[in-house]
């Protein structure tokens, strides 16, 4: 197979892997192996010239900027991380929605001094609170974020919140709404350009199937 | 920390070194392109590798003032910078030193560094090779720079070139008159670059633009594919004003001359494509080789740039980075086959046929007195046999 007709589209394990099949399924793509059961990190698709990677979440923004994928799918959350070249977004998916939120102890005041903000979302954060003038002390940490004020870790911790269940049984709640997330679509910039009849179909196709569920 | 002894080899990030065989296939390559364009016409010019911040007209805070390392000169104070970019060195060269009337064509090439890895390849000391037009405003000039981009990368190898085209001047016209502010058009120009639709919708709505104005600033993320794009922009961006149109104009005349200059040459448009412009407020292109995800080499019109060197000149120009350009041709490089292999001796006999031999440009390895390694450790596909007592290249057994 020549790589210049392939179609490779990077995906995340797990729950936007789930959501994004029946969009896929809507634009004629089906995968052929199942990523929980086969090993595979390649996925083959009944079409010859489309091809699935299962990555991590995270790494999905770096395989489609160097075009290792020509297109794939991304939360919101990971591509405001992601400091590099530009890729397109042209479609927003509306799935695996949910909030990216400034969280705190229950009626817990302000620290006097500096504060110090644990998250995964480290540039994120660091953007939001520089907007509102304050300077605060980011803490990098990569999971249990509720944690961190319980134990005096931290003052506040920024994160996805989907229905705040785990922010209350933890004692805290939502403060500040940074911004929604949903995945999105992205797009290698060379693909757009010398794929663009099959990659602008797709985008169509999805688009269309995005505006069908609504 | 200090380093210990085993990391002395370590190089910085983005910071690379060439080694043969791939050094000898990277230089050959960068003397192919001098001659190229010394062969279109383009005098060679050599910028300094170092100068005051000021001579590089960097704007304070811009992406480039952050790409710029910068060190303090001992003799004066002053803060000097090394070259992120030659481009405003050899407007300078233009504007300044050479003054001339008329067009003027230079080209140039050289190492540049970054702070931060960028760009085509991720280094942080690209090597720099351009060429760039003065004195011409017409598309004439910029159809000519274009072919000699075109030429640089067949020199190279590169297969199945992509030509993307686009005008930063259509963007600008359509939002100057919406007078946003310089937080909104910012953010309009981000989500523009990512041709986020809903995004580009919805920031217009919270600014109250007119539907007429704002279907026309959505539409251009649409405006990209292949020469059906400029009819469909004639269509959507009809009533964009005079400056909108004159873009367009510009594009289709550019389209017709580079169809008959360049007929093989797939061209695609895209009419949000801004990013990475630093200078060019008008006509803008990049060039795209399948197997590559990042452009391999873009330019474009960057009229008015000499007017921080104190004279203004329409220009026009592209530039591109050597070490992507010496990957086009698939790699693979060996060792040059024909190199000749010398036994030691101080023989005249043998000393004048070596010197004949280099003389017509034939590569000779003389080897050493007690060494060991023969022909084949140095790499030599031919050795110099005596027979009948005449000194002759014979191939290695």
């Amino acid at each position: 197979m020549n790589t210049a007709d392939r179609i490779t589209i990077a995906l995340s394990k797990g729950r936007i892997y789930r959501k994004t099949l029946p969009l896929l399924a809507e634009a004629g793509i089906e995968p052929l192996d199942d990523p929980d059961t086969s090993r595979k990190l390649i996925l083959r698709t009944n079409h010859d010239h489309v091809r699935l990677l299962v990555i991590r979440a995270t790494d999905v923004p770096t395989f489609v900027e160097h075009g290792a994928a020509d297109l794939g799918v991304a939360g919101k959350d990971v591509l405001l991380e992601h400091e590099g070249a530009a890729l397109y977004e042209p479609l927003d998916l509306e799935i695996a929605c949910c909030s990216l939120m400034v969280a705190g102890r229950v009626g817990e005041p302000e620290p006097r001094g500096r504060m110090r903000v644990a998250t995964k979302f480290v540039h994120t954060a660091r953007r939001f609170f520089a907007q509102k003038s304050q300077q605060v002390e980011i803490i990098k940490l990569y999971g249990a974020m509720e944690l961190a004020p319980l134990v005096g870790l931290a003052d506040r911790i920024v994160d996805l919140v989907e229905s705040g269940d785990t922010l209350r049984a933890n004692g805290m709640a939502p403060l500040e709404h940074i911004t929604d997330i949903s995945s999105r679509l992205v797009v290698n910039r060379a693909a757009m350009k010398m794929k663009h009849a099959p990659v602008t179909e797709l985008i169509s196709q999805l688009t269309a199937a995005v505006a069908a569920r609504r | 920390m200090s380093a210990a002894p085993l990391d002395r080899w370590l190089l910085p990030e983005g910071i690379d070194e060439i080694v043969p065989p791939q050094a000898a296939h990277f230089e050959s390559l960068r003397r192919r392109l001098v001659d190229l364009f010394g062969s279109w016409g383009y005098e060679l010019v050599i910028p300094p590798f170092i100068e005051y911040l000021e001579s590089l007209h960097i704007s304070a805070g811009s992406d480039l003032e952050l790409q710029t390392f910068k060190l303090t000169d001992q003799l004066t104070g002053r803060l000097m910078a090394v070259r992120a970019d030659m481009t405003p060195q050899v407007a300078r060269i233009d504007a300044h030193h050479l003054r001339r009337e008329g067009p003027v064509r230079l080209c140039y090439l050289g190492t540049v560094l970054h702070s931060r890895p960028a760009g085509f390849s991720r280094s942080r000391s690209p090597f720099q090779v351009g060429a760039e037009l003065y004195g011409h405003a017409g598309i004439e000039s910029d159809a000519e720079v274009l072919c000699l981009m075109l030429a640089t990368l067949e020199a190279a190898g590169a297969e199945g070139v992509h030509l993307d085209l686009g005008h930063v001047g259509i963007f600008h016209a359509l939002v100057d008159k919406l007078e946003l502010g310089e937080s909104a058009e910012a953010d309009l120009f981000d989500a523009l670059q990512r041709k986020a639709h809903a995004e580009i919708a919805a920031l217009l709505e919270v600014q109250q633009v007119k539907t007429a104005d704002a279907k026309r600033i959505v539409g251009l993320a649409d405006l990209n594919g292949g020469s059906e794009v400029l009819p469909q922009a004639r269509r959507l961006l009809k009533g964009g004003g005079p400056a909108v149109l004159a873009a367009l104009g510009a594009l289709e005349a550019l389209e017709q001359v580079m169809g008959m200059r360049a007929p093989g040459v797939a061209l695609h448009y895209d009419l949000a494509e801004l990013r990475g412009y630093r200078y060019h407020p008008g006509l803008v292109f990049a060039a795209f080789v399948p197997g590559h995800g990042q452009e391999v080499a873009r330019g474009g019109r960057y009229d008015g740039i000499g007017a921080a060197f104190g004279r203004s000149r329409p220009a026009t120009g592209f530039s591109t980075d050597l070490n992507t350009l010496a990957l086009l041709d698939g790699g693979g490089h060996t060792q040059q086959a024909g190199r000749i292999f010398a036994p030691w001796s101080d023989a005249p006999e043998l000393l004048a046929v070596i010197a004949e031999l280099r003389a017509r440009g034939e590569q000779v390895v003389q080897g050493l007195p007690n060494q060991q390694e023969g022909p084949r450790e140095m790499d030599c596909d031919l050795e110099l046999v005596e027979s009948d007592g005449a000194w002759v290249p014979r191939p290695v057994s």
